[in-house]
């Protein structure tokens, strides 16, 4: 395996021992996936569905990767493309702030930039347009829709949260975007911890400011997307999701991006309704770091 | 009249428009006429003070109104506003010339 997509994944358990002070028979963890080399977690399903499509033949000399995104998987196609020595053209919704922009040029990927009315279902759309009026230019991973994205956390984010435990995990708790984390990770530790309960994270609104996740009310459900594994859902104001960013940074020392922020302020939340007759272990995810949103006024609160 | 453009997670509050002709001469008064037509729009524009929701941007055809006169930027009868989810509470300098890239749609 190349250098770079052996660097991917491996990311550390990180115990939020301040924020969780209020609960002190609640171990919480965040899973601090803006160490992978992309900076998200988004280079694990990436990786994953570049090398499937190699591996069948769909992705070969000659082709452009091809992807709609809000940021991160682009970021992460980008890093890949550049190390796998293919071109990347991205189809990104206007409203994508400047940072993710930065990341996107410094790696040398070409934008497609699609209406800020319309979020990510617009950018899915005119990839797919963008497909089927070039079918043979394109590698087209659809991240919204193929199996490779969640295969990629059941095969390796479970297994690490079950290893880095010591299969002690009693909840894990996250926000989905296309859902691949939630439910690759949730059907890897079902299978593996008896008990286990997985909390799916929501913004409260159709409107919010969870960088890369989705209200799964009011926009097209991802095809991979499995509503039978969450055990509940808890949905998160977005200036609750700002606080717990700052608050991330200034007194856990972990500088990460608002949905960081979103899936701790669920955590927070989960483990002040556990019981306090036993220990409890609950694992989220710091999905990406904070720096492509330094120039974001939620900083200043 | 001013036309609103809804982004696509509002439209099912709006009666599935993509847009809304609404009256007003400043920017408050337009979006009052837009909730005052459909109600269900107003917790999601605004908090429980009143005030535009931080991650809520507003645009008098492609400039960010928090740059203009907030919500007493003037609204003429052949402006757009446009409603713009603010994927991470941030503006940019003109996510909306994508709009007028393609025509305004």
């Amino acid at each position: 395996m190349h250098d770079v997509l052996a660097a991917i994944g491996n990311t550390p358990l990180v115990r939020l021992t301040r924020l969780a002070a209020g609960t002190p028979h609640v171990a919480v963890y965040g899973k601090a996936e803006f160490l992978n080399p992309g900076g998200s977690v988004k280079d694990r399903p990436a990786r994953a569905m570049i090398l499937d499509g190699l591996a069948r033949g769909l992705l070969r000399p000659g082709k452009t990767i091809l992807e709609a995104t809000s940021g991160n998987t682009g970021i992460a196609d980008a890093m890949l493309g550049a190390a796998l020595g293919f071109p990347v053209l991205l189809c990104l919704p206007a409203n994508a702030g400047p940072g993710q922009r930065g990341f996107l040029k410094a790696f040398g990927a070409q934008l497609v930039l699609t209406s800020p009315l319309e979020g990510t279902d617009g950018a899915a759309r005119r990839a797919r347009e963008m497909v089927a009026a070039e079918p043979d230019r394109f590698f087209y991973p659809d991240q919204y829709a193929n199996d490779e994205n969640w295969r990629a956390h059941f095969t390796t984010t479970g297994p690490e949260i079950v290893r880095d435990t010591a299969g002690r995990v009693t909840h894990f708790v996250a926000g989905s975007g296309t859902s691949g984390t939630f439910v690759g990770t949730s059907r890897a530790l079902k299978a593996a911890v008896p008990g286990v309960s997985c909390v799916w994270m929501q913004p409260s609104g159709p409107l919010h400011g969870f960088e890369g996740m989705k209200h799964y009310a009011s926009t097209e459900i991802p095809a991979i997307y499995d509503a039978t594994l969450a055990d509940a859902t808890l949905e998160i104001e977005t200036e609750e999701a700002w606080e717990v960013t700052r608050r991330l940074a200034r007194e856990e020392g972990l500088f990460v991006g608002p949905s960081s922020g979103g899936n701790v302020a669920a955590a927070l939340r989960l483990a002040a309704t556990l019981p306090k007759d036993r220990e409890h272990v609950v694992v989220t995810i710091l999905c990406d770091g904070g720096a492509k949103y330094l120039g974001e006024r939620f900083w200043e609160g | 009249m001013p036309k609103v453009f809804i982004p696509t997670p509002l439209r099912s509050y709006a009666g599935g428009q993509d847009s809304v002709d609404c009256a007003g001469a400043t920017v408050a008064e337009v979006l009052a006429d837009l909730t005052a037509r459909h109600k269900g729009l107003e917790k999601h524009l605004f908090d429980e003070a009143g005030a535009m929701r931080s991650f809520v941007n507003v645009y008098r055809n492609d400039e960010d109104v928090r740059y203009l006169e907030k919500e007493k930027t003037p609204v003429g009868a052949s402006d757009t506003l446009s409603i713009v989810p603010s994927i991470a509470g941030g503006s940019h300098r003109d996510p909306l010339a994508v709009l007028t890239d393609r025509g305004g749609s």
